[in-house]
């Protein structure tokens, strides 16, 4: 008896049935851990999972935190699906902050019908720009942007910092952070008393403008071609470069977004620590979502439900909040592997007597 | 004969997926014949082989070895019972010597002693008569002195059966013929070879006896001395003559429609591919590029599609030129494409539907939009005109290397190009594919279409062109009437024997 690997897709009835298998192999594979931290699993898992749910005000801070993810996570999806690996949307999304912060400060006596737009483009401007240069040299050079834009991110983060103590450093606290934007460009909250801002209603619109481009239009047809196969899309008349350029530029520019919606929406002022790494959560999230636009919403919000949940976890049974960072970790290469199964399955094979 | 059979196999029956490509198959291999294993693609030449070599397991069938049942499992279990085969693409490591080549997988002990090596392959050699410089490089041999590597290093393994998957594929008829020499001399020590061909000429010159496969079946076991071509030919297809057949044999008098001058190009590696070619291709006329591969007949194809860069010269369809103009003018100026890499060509994971309209988005979308219904009954058009085995919603890697063509196929034609660029059409598919394929080119020359054949495949040139251009080394040998061409002229012409010096 020996085992084989057939290259057989999964039958449509199951396909729906692996993002779900790999969460559950995913809290199986770490119940290990939360034990060894001295707390009882499943007790974590439903502070994880169900407590975020269980009252408004922390079901609010699920979107809030959703928020910038979804917004990631399309910036890292429209990337990927034109065959451009941009792991830079955390340094696209700095670059995005200090444009909203430098526009929002000096919005004073501006109504926020201009204030608020004049951001969003500044951000996303910022974000192509700030995306353009290793783009370019992938298109025109052939140099791997999976090392230029990942190594951007630290260059974005040190311009941050010294913009922060120098030039931006606040006068009267000495603290290294930006003046306050103006009144009028802070995000409008979606709901009275709580953090849930503009911000999260962009981010739908930016998925559902996602779902459209991808499935809809013939450039989001270039772009699949590009990025399954630009030997094919080359043949085709489709011009490579440019493809991959616009997608690669676009990315950046959802990625300035959600640097704008983090200034706007949450902070109001800009500091280093803007972004956990929300430009490589977008990277597990895309993975998560198959760079599919509804998949990428559903893992934002899975994750966004994570996330609030690690800090209760963490008060409730005094396990480190760090628990929610490797669940996320563990899940991705679970369904990475899970991933293979829609397009492999394993047959035991009885040898010939 | 006393001595039992070299090789028997009998009812091999092996199946993938829905496809039998050997259906309970008896094979004898004779103790030193030479036997070819004739047949089209697709037959189950290759298949039978790789079972007997052990690359393949047989789902039932039993393997005999000079009278006593081997199981053979891997090619490890074929080699320890004498069987050594030589692959069309051969399996050296270019940057070590002959001898490591040989010796590799082949020692025994933790320290090589590569003097005493160098000295063991030089005696094999001697003793086989197969001429190789044991210290040269692999990476600096041409073609047929590495197959006389893979060769001896199936010898050097005790090899007494010497399976030959289509040896003479990549030679070039000089080599060829020095080829048969060293197997006539095997032979003679004793040595059993199987050779795999679907070339007539070559069974009737070298081979002892002949087994013709036709889709996965044996479709009989002639000696070699009491048979003919015709009846060879017979056996390979089911009846006497080849299906298609072009309708005149008068050069076409339509005006020139395709036409390169000097070009030059080169390949990959920045090395010079393509020398001053100049050809002109009529309407109503296929012009046939022969040639052993290699040659320059990629890059050239690459050239006219739009995806190589020319470094002079010039491309003019009806004096209008699209020299480095790229894929999409190269199309609008009316120029279809069907290229030799099937799979480079068509996005494997997008549908049929949507490669079909892959050409010309344009014509599918409003505004930017995608427009879903006119996709959809494009292909379903398509699909039944050319009699597609798929629905328009299949991702194109789920379809046959015969159905993926024809979607090509489709794509070009149903646009009635001017200009038909052609490269392997055929390469792979079996034989209704094939006819079908070569049948659409010829109603296409009917409709006056210039087409330019690149082949490597000369009975496909023969039958199909109306001028043939013999390519050789980037240059184009010399241009002649299909009605003129003789194989044996075409043969020197594509081993680099000049036409002024042909015939003196």
């Amino acid at each position: 008896m020996s085992f084989k690997i057939e290259r057989i897709p999964a039958p449509l009835w199951a396909r729906p049935l692996i993002p779900l298998m790999a969460i559950v192999l995913t809290f199986v594979l770490t119940a290990t851990l939360i034990l060894l931290a001295n707390a009882n699993p499943l007790d974590a898992y439903y502070y994880f999972l169900i407590d975020p749910l269980s009252s408004r005000v922390s079901a609010i801070e699920v979107l809030v935190k959703a928020t910038p993810l979804l917004l990631t996570g399309a910036a890292v999806t429209f990337a990927f699906v034109g065959g451009y690996w941009n792991i830079g949307v955390e340094g696209q999304l700095y670059a995005g902050a200090t444009a909203a912060t430098a526009i929002g400060i000096h919005m004073q006596n501006v109504s926020a019908w201009i204030a608020i737009p004049l951001m969003l483009i500044g951000g996303f401007v910022a974000g192509m720009l700030w995306a353009l240069v290793p783009a370019l040299m992938k298109v025109k050079l052939a140099i791997d942007e999976v090392v230029t834009t990942l190594l951007l991110n630290s260059v974005a983060l040190f311009m941050v910092s010294a913009l922060l103590n120098g030039p931006w450093r606040n006068p009267i606290s000495q603290w290294p952070q930006s003046p306050d934007i103006a009144a009028t460009a802070i995000f409008p909250k979606l709901i009275p008393r709580s953090r849930l801002h503009l911000g999260f209603i962009l981010a739908l619109v930016i998925i559902v403008i996602l779902w459209f481009v991808l499935t809809k239009t013939a450039f989001g047809l270039k772009m699949r071609a590009v990025g399954l196969s630009p030997h094919a899309a080359q043949f085709a008349g489709i011009n490579v470069q440019q493809t991959m350029l616009i997608s690669a530029l676009v990315s950046g520019g959802i990625g300035g977004i959600a640097g704008v919606s983090e200034i706007a929406g949450i902070h109001y002022h800009l500091i280093d620590a803007i972004s956990p790494g929300y430009g490589y959560t977008g990277i597990i999230i895309a993975t998560l979502g198959t760079l599919n636009a509804w998949g990428v919403a559903l893992a934002a919000l899975f994750i966004g439900l994570i996330d609030t949940g690690a800090q209760t976890v963490s008060r409730a049974l005094g396990v480190p909040t760090y628990l929610g960072d490797v669940i996320q970790a563990a899940l991705l290469l679970v369904t990475l592997g899970m991933l293979l199964l829609q397009r492999y399955r394993i047959t035991r094979t009885r040898s010939e007597s | 004969m006393d001595r039992p059979n070299a090789i028997e196999m009998r009812h091999i029956y092996k199946r993938f997926g829905s496809l039998v490509a050997s259906d309970h198959v008896n094979f004898t291999l004779r103790q030193g014949e030479i036997h070819a294993l004739l047949g089209e693609n697709g037959a189950g030449k290759t298949t039978l082989m790789r079972i007997l070599y052990g690359l393949y397991h047989a789902d039932s069938g039993e393997i005999v070895v000079n009278g006593q049942a081997a199981e053979i499992k891997s090619p490890k279990d074929a080699i320890a019972v004498g069987i050594g085969m030589v692959t069309q693409h051969f399996a050296l490591v270019p940057p070590l010597t002959v001898t490591e080549n040989i010796i590799l997988g082949y020692t025994d002990g933790f320290q090589i002693n590569l003097n005493e090596a160098h000295r063991r392959v030089a005696e094999a050699s001697d003793k086989f008569g197969i001429p190789v410089e044991p210290k040269a490089l692999v990476k600096d041999l041409s073609v047929g002195q590495r197959q006389r590597v893979e060769i001896l290093k199936a010898l050097y393994r005790n090899a007494n059966v010497l399976i030959m998957d289509e040896p003479t594929a990549v030679l070039v008829p000089q080599e060829v013929e020095q080829l048969f020499e060293s197997l006539e001399r095997l032979r003679r020590q004793g040595l059993s070879v199987i050779f795999i061909s679907h070339k007539l000429n070559e069974v009737m010159t070298i081979t002892d006896r002949v087994t013709v496969l036709r889709l996965g079946q044996n479709a009989g076991t002639v000696e070699t001395q009491s048979t003919s071509p015709p009846e060879l030919a017979r056996m390979m297809v089911g009846r006497e003559t080849f299906g298609v057949t072009k309708t005149a044999g008068k050069p076409s008098q339509g005006k020139i429609v395709l036409e390169l001058a000097q070009v030059a190009a080169l390949d990959n590696k920045g090395l010079p591919a393509l020398k001053n070619i100049t050809l002109q291709v009529r309407a109503g006329e296929i012009l046939g590029l022969a040639g052993v591969s290699g040659n320059g007949q990629t890059e050239l194809a690459q050239v006219l599609d739009g995806t190589r860069l020319v470094t002079a010269g010039q491309i003019k369809v009806l004096n209008h030129d699209i020299t480095n103009v790229g894929p999409e003018k190269v199309m609008a100026a009316g120029v279809g494409r069907i290229p030799e890499d099937r799979h480079e060509s068509v996005v494997a994971e997008l549908s049929v539907a949507q490669n079909m309209a892959l050409e010309h988005l344009d014509e599918f979308t409003r505004q930017g939009v995608l427009n879903k219904k006119t996709l959809l009954e494009h292909a379903k058009k398509l699909i039944a005109e050319y009699q597609i085995k798929a629905s328009p919603g299949d991702k194109i890697r789920t379809l046959s290397g015969g159905n993926m063509q024809k979607v090509i196929l489709a794509r070009v034609l149903e646009r009635n190009p001017q200009v038909i660029i052609v490269a392997q059409p055929t390469r792979g598919l079996d034989v209704g594919a094939t006819e079908y394929v070569r049948g659409k080119l010829l109603e296409q020359r009917r409709k006056g279409a210039a087409i330019l054949l690149i082949s490597e495949d000369l009975d496909e040139i023969l039958e199909l062109a109306d001028t043939i251009a013999v390519i050789y080394e980037g240059e184009i040998m010399d241009i002649l009437p299909a009605a003129a061409a003789e194989t044996e002229r075409l043969g020197l012409l594509m081993s680099g024997v000049k036409a002024d010096k042909v015939g003196a």
